[in-house]
This record gives structure tokens, C-alpha cells and sequence, in this order.
């Protein structure tokens, strides 16, 4: 019996050259989320049966000789704000219990043309808002490095599934740091992609100009590969970018003899002293490795948490009013349709996403669109012309993910601006529409894995895994 | 015109809930104040800087003229759909009387 | 008729709200079937349901049919953006409507109507249509007492120009004249069948009443007009209304009232406070539409000829009033281009004109009855060789028949003209036989020369050409 492997690129070349059957890894994974997920709570729903069922197509085929896709046989989780034709798609919200889409996402569609095959749909906070997971209306998702701790979030189950080993690879999505973060968080690696780059056809939205889908996975390699897998112009998403997309794997292993790395002097402090020390050690690596570390400035860093907790908001006021008991999902009963908007969507949303509903309904109503709304836009363009300037010296800026390791349950969840203030690191790249990746690198305060983050220029995903894999390199990596 | 972080009230709480139509009673009205009045006094900090030269940023990147040719795509599934629905009749989605609301 | 709508010194402001439906296969953001009829909800798709993960894609067609209107109504095209507009309401799937503010496709055009008199329109910009709603259990069907509602959606979503004028409409008169004419050149451009009584062309009026040299007052929009008789009477009703309020020392509320065709008068429509903060933002799902130059180019010159140039060159070739009933009617029939085509053959352009108002009624816009034989008759008529009335029994044979040899039809009947001579001696007869009847003609009395032109006709046994025997009459007179 041989070892199941345990990588993206590994499972596909075993199962493409019959190493191993597409049945016996996914019945690996599934046994590893049997197992612990009871503790860890990743998953919203494990679709165990159809796993095996694709599984055994893919084995049937290959024996055949059928042609099947280049990531045949590769399980992947997929985070519950994703849709998926026939299969429940929460966005771990009660106001959509039980709500089968009729279609797919496509990233869905795409990767199960590549053979994938999904083993369940993740916990998320409540519609990507929350970077905890502590928000989820289905309970929370566990640290699998100490469950007394929070994943992160909002992709809390994405990244504690990887972290688990309950798939090799997962997909976030990303509005604020909540790829980035929980990646940091169960240390893992996890990419936001440029804006534009992934469709969001399928994504349920919570802020339409900030998300973007990406992956969680075990080495950067992987997390390349799925990227590009998913990349690409798709005709329903008319924000999606109508390029081609070059080759991201190769870029992993090419070094970084001659790049400029920018390291931040103006950044916002606050970090935990074994973060600062780690994304130090990190600096050192690179310019071991052949990089020169340049001094930027991003003057109007700190100011990108009042404009994303402005913008996002109030897109997703937006986004959310959809969620009314008319067509789909939960509905409460009373005597009039506007009673029923205000019942429905009381029992259905939790406190973060009503907070934000009204926040953002606050920043875009009459009188006060121009202080607030109007005012964040404005700071916005402040932000990437920040980032322009910087990159006018530098390939790629590198800085910590998140300011602290993963943090006890219950420690932010009464004071909502010390929640918020987690994604102090990786706000301001979804307001500029950049690239960025978070690579695990060493831990911190009580052993919990540390994440440094690499930034890159909008489509800058190039140089961006070939720093994020000498990272990778340089700790002896794969 | 307001700076950010002008102190919201109960009341701004009570009427944007009623906007977004979240019924929201007295306790929670308080609590979520209270909340966002901390947030919104952070958002004081942009008051400091001078935006009157900076253009709002809208598009993260710069896409115009995205259309589609007019050409009939395959359409959902009624059933699936209707199935999915709180409450239907006649192929229809039923909801209880609209009143109170204009157009 | 509005002269003595209300008294002197007052005056009557319009400004009027056309909602056109594009007639385009497809919806505006999506690839659902246009259709009108169909079963409920099965032209539906995840944008047209606002299901979660949905995204808008723009109809290529309907921004051509979009620019057409406004070229057709001389505005200027520009670069545009859309908004979302935030509310409530069960046939709006998303609880916003994608729509045009700031930055509309057309600006700054004008309609003249027949008169002469320039209506400004202000805007004609892009907008989904909603869904439709039945109401059932209350007495007529409406909302007021209704037990429950239906939603389908196959109309949500459906493309929309919603043309804005400016209140340069002084009568209702001229209210009905510019739907008239707007809906004439919707029809001639092909950008809808523009049918009030099935809904493919809305009207609101925009209605207030001031005295002369005051500003304007106070108005009120009335919605549920559903054609083009109604308008008139609602708008007339409106202005009385308002009139009698103001004379009575109160003051006009500002707000929409609903007409109630039936008992013909306007009704507040129960509004609800915070109605109207639509929260209007940039939609971030799209990007800007900026039409090139030579888009436009290629719209404005393949565009037909409008109602207003026909009817100018039916004038010129006909040498009938341009304003008046015959140039009117035969251009809104679509039988100019007939009319052309007869004078080209040789044909009286003038009586060809009135043989087209009298007897083409049934008849299409592309009649098959050769123009060679309507040509003739106007010859036959012309030169004296059958009389206005007999040409009009020709006429109707040859209408009923598709066709026929006028020459051959007028010997069927034994018609024959009467000689020119033999009339004027009879006219010379007439005269003698009633001096009194002269005396009075001659004197001014008009009527008195239907007692000669009777004697005339008598004497001929109806063969004589009245209108010759007037002419006759006319002539002696002096």
C-alpha cells in the first residue's frame, strides 16, 4: 500500500500514472475528516458519497485509458460561500439554511472540469464577515494547532481543512485578509489574487469591488498551480480582466537573485514582538537568497481600515438586501411583505452582519454619502497611489499577514474594532486590487504559526510566488 | 456636511435599521450604537487628511466597454427554482399583501 | 381646449416620464429570453432571480437600441456609468434596480412635435425592468385589500430607456402630441413596438400649475396612465385639482397619486416615510460604458428617416399643410413612401395624398396596388374625365380588387364626365332661373350657393362635378 501523497502535484501525477487510485486518496481525506472534524468543525457539509462517486469516474476512466483532467483525482474543500449546484451553500448564515443553488460557481465548474473532486463546503464567518470565524452561525471552526484558538477568518474552515489535513487544497475568498489571514493563523499557505483575475460568477458577494477568490494549500507550489487553474477571463463576470494568464508554477523555484524586496518604514505598529521578529529573519532570508531590501513609504497605510470598514460595508448593505424571504432561503411568516423583510431578516442574520448592514446603510444614506461613502473612495486612491510610488522602487513589498498568532475564543467578539483591527496588514492590498500571498514562517507567542505576507502590483503574481517559494525555500521547504 | 465620526445616535440606529428593514428592538438598538459610535470615532482619523484634490477611486482595475452579444442562454430550471422558494402558487412566488410600500 | 382648462393668468407645467422596452432578444444583464407572454418564471436565470453569486453582463444590443433613441431625439451620447438604486419591493430580485444617475448615455436632445413647438428632453438613459406582480383576494384586483401577492420574473430585467423631458409641456394637448410622436419614432428606429396598453411604453406625468410670471409650483407625479387618451384627461384632472386647492388658500403636496381611469380622478398612493433614499451608488459589478466615435456614427447614420422629416417631404411633394390631418395620418401609416412612388409614375402627388387618407385606411404601409393605376385615376380626375365622386367609386374598386385599369372600371360603371360647357350653360341656367339666390351669393351670404349648385346637379342628373360648379359659380361671382 503505498503512501498516500499529500500534495496537489503529487496526488495528480499518481493518480495520471496510476500510482495510486483517485478512490484510495480521497477515502485518505475522508477518513482524516472523520476523524477530527468532529474537534475542528471545518466543514458546514461533508459530501462524502459524491467524493467517492467522482472518485471512482475518475479511476474508471483512467483504466480505460479516457482522458481526464490535469488535477484529476485532487479532493479539495470548498468555502461555503461558494456556489455549488444541488449541494446546501450557507455562507454559514440560518437566512440560508438549507439553500441548494441551481448552478455552479465557476471556479466550481472549472475545477471539477479538472478533475478535482470536492469533499465538502467549509465554515466561513457569517458571509465573509468576521476574522474569526467566530461569527458563523453553525458554531466555530477550531485552530487544529490549539483548539482553544480561532482559525482566523473569514475562511476559518478553508484554512483549519489544510491545516488538518482534511484536504490538500482549499478555496477561500478574500475581501479584507480573509484568505490571508487564517492562513497565517493555521499556517498554511493562502493567495489573493489580483482583482479580476478569478471570476466571482458564483461567489456570493459580500463587498463586490474588494472580493476576490484564492486558495489555501500546503506548499507554495500548489498554491501557484490552483491559482492559475482557477485564473482567467470568464465572459460572466464583467469586472474580470480579458488577459491571458502566464505560468505561475515556474516562477515558484526561479529564485530571487536580483529582486528588490520593499520593506514598509512607516507601518502601522502594533504587531506582536515574535511576528516583527519573524518577517525580520524573513528579510534576511531573501537577501541571503540574492534580493535587495529597499525603504518604502506607504504614508496613508493606516487609513485603509476607515476606508475598507466604509466601502465594504456599504456594498454589502447592497449585496445583502437580496436576503429577503421572497425567492429563496429562510422566511418568516407575518402579515404584510415589509413585515416580513424586517422578521425574516432579524431571525436571519447574525449581530456582525447586521452591524455591517447598518454601517454601511449609514455611510450611503443622504447626508452622509459624502462624509463617509464618498470620503473612503477618496482614500482609497490615496492608498494605491501609496502603493504605485512604492513599486516604482521595489518588485514586491513584504510585511507581517496578521499582527498577532491566533488568539483565544471569545477574545475580540465584544469589542468589534479590536476584531477589525486584525486585518490591519492586508486591507489595504483588496482596496488597491493587488496580489498577495501569506507564507508560513516560523511561530510565535505559545508555538502558533507565524505568516509573513508578500505584496505584489496588480497581475504581479509572477514575482510574487518566486519570493513567496524562496521563503518557502529558505526554511528548508519543498 | 458631517465629519466622520459625528456621534450616531439611537435614532440614526432606529431609522437606518428601518431602511435596510432589520427589526431590531430597544436593547439591541442601544448596544449597536454603542458600538458604532466606537468604530465610527476610529473613522475619525481621515478627517485629518486633505482630500479636496484626490479623485474617488472606483474600479480597482481599469476595464470599460465589457458587453455581451444579445444571443438567448440556456435558462434555470423552473421547478428547481419554484422548489427552493419559501412559498409558490401557480408557478408564481407568493408573498403576503404589499402594503405600505410604494413603488 | 386646456385654454379653458384653467383661467386666465394661470398656466399648466408638464413635464413627462416615458419607460420604453427595448426590443432586444435578450435582458439587459443577462441571456434569458425578451418575451412577452411566455409562462411565469421560465424565462429566469441567477441574475434575473438576484440568486446569490449573480453578476450583470451588458446587452451589446441594447445599448445600440439605447443610443438609437437618443440620436433619434438629437441628444448628445457620452461616455456613462451605472448605479444601483437601493429599495424594497417583491418584484425587485436584487432589492436594487441597475440603473443610470449622474452619468446617463443620452443628454441634452428635444422632440418637436407637429405644431413646431421644441419639448427639451433632458436624459433617455438605461435601466432594468422589475418583475411582475398580481394582486390577489381585494375587490379590483389592486393592492389596497389584496390577500396576497404572485411574483413572476420574466419580465425582471427586461431592457429599459426611461426618456426624461423637460416641463416644457404647456397642454395636454401637446402631452398627448409628444407621446405621439415619441412613440412614432420608437416605432420608425425599431427600438420598441412601443404599445401602452401592453406595457412596452409607460408614461408618468410630472404635472403643477402657476400663475404667469410666478415659479413654478408644487407638482405631483401621476402614475398608471395606460395610454394616450388617458394622459390627456389625468393631466387635466391633475391641473384642475391643483388649481382648486391653491385658489382655496391650500398649499400642493409633493408626491406621486395614482390615476384611477374608471372614476377619472388622481388618488395619493399611500407613501411610506424613508421611501425615497434610494442610496444611490456606483455599481461596482460593471465597468463604464464609453461608446467610440464611430459607434455613434455608425448608429446616426443608419438611422431611418423620422416621422417629422416624412411628413415635411410629403408637404413639399404634395403642397399639403405640413401640420394638417392628410401629411399627419399618411406618415404615422407608413404610406408616404406610396404616395412618392405613385407621384414618381406621374401621378397628381396632391390627389394621390387624398385618395391614400380616404381609401387606404386597411391597407398596409407596403401596399401591392400598383401605383400606376391610382396614377392614372388622379389623371382621369384632374383632366375632367370622371368627377370627384365617381374617381372615389374607382377608387374603392380598385382598393377592394388590389388593383385595376381605372379606364376600364369608370367604362363599367358608364361613367363619363360631362362636357365643360354643357355645365357652364347650366350653371348660366341656374343663375337666371334664382335671381334671389344670386343676389344673396353675390351679396356674401356663402350658403346661398347651395341653391344654385342643386339646380345644377339636378339639371346634370348628378353627372356634373360639384366642385366644378362651384368653382363656376365662384368664378361668375367675381
Amino acid at each position: 500500500m503505498s503512501e498516500i501523497p499529500r500534495t496537489v502535484v503529487d496526488i495528480a501525477d499518481a493518480v495520471a500514472t496510476k500510482q495510486i487510485k483517485a478512490r484510495e486518496v480521497v477515502d485518505h481525506y475522508l477518513a482524516q475528516i472523520e476523524a477530527r472534524d468532529g474537534e475542528i468543525n471545518a466543514f458546514n457539509i461533508v459530501t462524502a458519497d459524491h467524493a467517492r462517486a467522482q472518485a471512482d469516474a475518475i479511476d474508471a476512466a483512467l483504466a480505460s485509458g479516457e482522458k481526464v483532467g490535469a488535477l484529476a483525482g485532487v479532493p479539495v474543500a470548498l468555502k461555503d460561500n461558494l456556489c455549488t449546484h444541488g449541494v446546501p451553500t450557507t455562507c454559514s448564515s440560518k437566512i440560508l439554511e438549507g439553500w441548494k443553488p441551481p448552478y455552479d460557481a465557476t471556479v466550481v465548474s472549472t475545477l471539477r472540469g479538472l478533475g478535482t473532486i470536492s469533499v465538502g463546503k467549509t465554515n466561513l464567518d457569517e458571509f465573509a464577515m468576521g476574522s474569526s470565524t467566530e461569527n458563523s452561525a453553525f458554531g466555530p471552526t477550531r485552530n487544529p494547532h490549539d483548539t482553544s484558538r480561532v482559525p482566523g477568518g473569514s475562511s476559518g474552515g478553508s484554512a483549519a481543512a489544510v491545516a488538518a489535513g482534511f484536504a490538500p487544497v482549499s478555496l477561500g475568498s478574500d475581501t479584507g485578509g480573509s484568505i490571508r489571514q487564517p492562513a497565517a493563523l493555521c499556517g498554511v499557505v493562502g493567495v489573493k489574487p489580483t482583482y479580476g483575475l478569478v471570476s466571482r460568477y458564483g461567489l456570493v458577494a459580500f463587498a463586490s469591488s474588494l472580493d476576490q477568490i484564492g486558495p489555501f494549500a500546503t506548499t507554495v507550489t500548489d498554491a501557484a498551480v490552483i491559482t492559475h487553474a482557477i485564473a482567467g477571463y470568464d465572459p460572466m463576470d464583467s469586472t474580470s480582466i480579458p488577459k491571458d494568464v502566464p505560468d505561475f508554477r515556474s516562477a515558484v523555484s526561479a529564485g530571487v537573485a536580483g529582486m528588490r524586496i520593499g520593506r514598509v518604514t512607516d507601518l502601522p505598529e502594533g504587531a506582536e514582538p515574535e511576528v516583527t521578529q519573524r518577517l525580520d529573519e524573513a528579510f534576511i532570508a531573501l537577501e541571503k537568497a540574492g534580493a535587495t531590501i529597499v525603504d518604502v513609504q506607504l504614508p496613508s497605510f493606516s487609513y485603509a481600515l476607515t476606508a475598507y470598514y466604509l466601502i465594504a460595508p456599504a456594498e454589502a448593505s447592497s449585496n445583502l438586501a437580496r436576503y429577503d424571504g421572497v425567492r429563496y432561503g429562510m422566511r418568516q411568516q407575518a402579515s404584510d411583505v415589509n413585515a416580513m423583510y424586517g422578521v425574516t431578516r432579524a431571525a436571519g442574520f447574525g449581530d456582525e452582519v447586521k452591524r455591517r448592514i447598518i454601517i454601511g446603510t449609514y455611510a450611503l444614506s443622504a447626508g452622509y454619502f459624502d462624509a463617509y461613502y464618498g470620503k473612503a473612495l477618496k482614500v482609497r486612491r490615496l492608498i494605491a497611489q501609496d502603493f504605485d510610488r512604492a513599486y516604482s522602487q521595489c518588485d514586491v513589498i513584504m510585511m507581517p499577514t496578521s499582527p498577532m498568532v491566533a488568539f483565544p475564543f471569545g477574545d475580540k467578539v465584544d469589542d468589534p474594532m479590536s476584531m477589525y483591527l486584525c486585518d490591519i496588514y492586508t486591507i489595504p492590498t483588496n482596496l488597491a486590487g493587488h496580489a498577495a500571498v501569506s507564507v508560513p514562517f516560523g511561530t510565535g507567542a505559545a508555538g502558533l504559526p507565524v505568516g509573513v505576507q508578500v505584496l505584489a502590483p496588480a497581475l504581479g503574481e509572477v514575482p510574487m510566488f518566486k519570493v513567496a517559494g524562496a521563503l518557502e525555500a529558505a526554511q528548508g521547504g519543498k | 456636511m458631517p465629519d466622520t465620526g459625528s456621534s450616531i445616535t439611537p435614532a440614526d440606529v432606529a431609522k437606518v435599521a428601518r431602511l435596510a428593514r432589520l427589526d431590531i428592538d430597544d436593547a439591541h438598538i442601544d448596544h449597536f450604537t454603542e458600538q458604532l459610535a466606537k468604530v465610527l470615532q476610529h473613522f475619525q482619523d481621515v478627517d485629518a487628511l486633505d482630500l479636496s484634490a484626490v479623485e474617488p477611486m472606483t474600479q480597482a482595475y481599469p476595464l470599460v466597454n465589457v458587453l455581451r452579444e444579445d444571443v438567448v442562454q440556456p435558462c434555470l430550471d423552473r421547478q428547481e427554482v419554484l422548489s427552493a422558494a419559501p412559498d409558490t402558487e401557480d408557478g408564481r412566488f407568493r408573498v403576503p399583501p404589499i402594503i405600505g410600500l410604494t413603488e | 381646449m386646456s385654454e379653458s382648462l384653467l383661467p386666465e393668468g394661470w398656466e399648466l407645467v408638464v413635464g413627462l416620464e416615458v419607460h420604453v422596452e427595448l426590443d432586444t432578444k435578450t435582458k439587459l444583464f443577462s441571456g434569458s429570453p425578451n418575451r412577452f407572454g411566455d409562462e411565469p418564471n421560465t424565462n429566469i436565470d441567477p441574475v434575473t432571480l438576484g440568486l446569490p453569486g449573480a453578476l450583470p453582463v451588458l446587452n451589446k444590443q441594447a445599448v445600440e437600441l439605447a443610443m438609437r433613441i437618443g440620436l433619434a431625439l438629437n441628444c448628445t451620447v457620452q461616455s456613462c456609468t451605472f448605479h444601483r438604486k437601493n429599495y424594497f419591493y417583491p418584484d425587485m430580485p436584487k432589492a436594487y434596480q441597475i440603473s443610470q444617475y449622474d452619468q446617463p448615455l443620452n443628454v441634452n436632445g428635444y422632440l418637436d412635435l407637429p405644431g413646431g413647438v421644441r419639448i427639451g428632453v433632458e436624459r433617455a438613459h438605461l435601466e432594468e425592468d422589475t418583475g411582475k406582480s398580481t394582486h390577489i383576494g381585494g375587490a379590483t384586483g389592486r393592492i389596497h385589500g389584496s390577500d396576497f401577492s404572485l411574483i413572476d420574473f420574466n419580465r425582471a430585467g427586461v431592457p429599459l430607456v426611461e426618456i426624461v423631458s423637460h416641463p416644457d409641456i404647456r397642454t395636454s394637448e401637446q402631452a398627448r402630441q409628444y407621446v405621439s410622436e415619441l412613440r412614432a419614432i420608437l416605432v420608425a428606429i425599431g427600438a420598441s413596438d412601443a404599445k401602452m396598453e401592453e406595457g412596452s411604453m409607460r408614461c408618468d406625468a410630472n404635472v403643477s400649475v402657476h400663475r404667469f410670471g410666478e415659479p413654478f409650483g408644487t407638482r405631483c407625479e401621476i402614475k398608471n396612465v395606460n395610454s394616450i387618451r388617458s394622459l390627456g384627461r389625468a393631466i387635466e384632472y391633475e391641473a384642475r385639482r391643483q388649481y382648486d386647492i391653491i385658489e382655496n388658500g391650500g398649499t400642493i403636496r409633493q408626491e406621486t397619486r395614482h390615476w384611477d381611469d374608471a372614476d377619472g380622478r388622481t388618488h395619493t398612493l399611500r407613501s411610506k416615510e424613508d421611501a425615497d433614499d434610494y442610496r444611490y451608488f456606483l455599481e461596482p459589478d460593471l465597468v463604464p460604458l464609453a461608446p467610440s466615435a464611430e459607434w455613434i456614427e455608425n448608429v446616426r447614420t443608419a438611422l431611418p428617416k423620422l416621422p417629422a422629416q416624412r411628413r415635411v417631404e410629403l408637404s413639399a411633394l404634395t403642397g399639403a399643410d405640413v401640420e394638417g390631418e392628410a401629411v399627419t395620418v399618411v406618415v404615422e401609416r407608413g404610406q408616404d413612401a406610396y404616395v412618392a412612388e405613385v407621384a414618381q409614375v406621374g401621378g397628381d402627388a396632391a390627389k394621390t395624398l387624398i385618395y391614400v387618407l380616404q381609401a387606404f385606411a386597411e391597407v398596409g404601409a407596403q401596399s401591392s396596388i400598383p401605383p400606376a393605376d391610382i396614377a392614372a385615376l388622379t389623371m382621369m380626375e384632374r383632366d375632367g374625365k370622371v368627377t370627384a365622386t365617381q374617381a372615389k367609386t374607382i377608387l374603392a374598386e380598385i382598393v377592394e380588387k388590389g388593383g385595376g385599369d381605372p379606364v376600364v372600371i369608370a367604362q363599367s360603371h358608364g361613367f363619363e364626365a360631362m362636357d365643360y360647357s354643357a355645365v357652364e350653360a347650366m350653371v348660366d341656367a341656374a343663375i337666371t332661373a334664382q335671381p334671389d339666390a344670386w343676389a344673396k351669393y353675390c351679396n356674401g351670404e356663402e350658403k346661398a350657393v347651395g341653391a344654385l349648385v342643386g339646380a345644377v346637379m339636378k339639371a346634370s342628373q348628378g353627372k356634373a362635378d360639384g366642385k366644378i360648379v362651384t368653382a363656376l359659380l365662384q368664378k361668375r361671382k367675381g
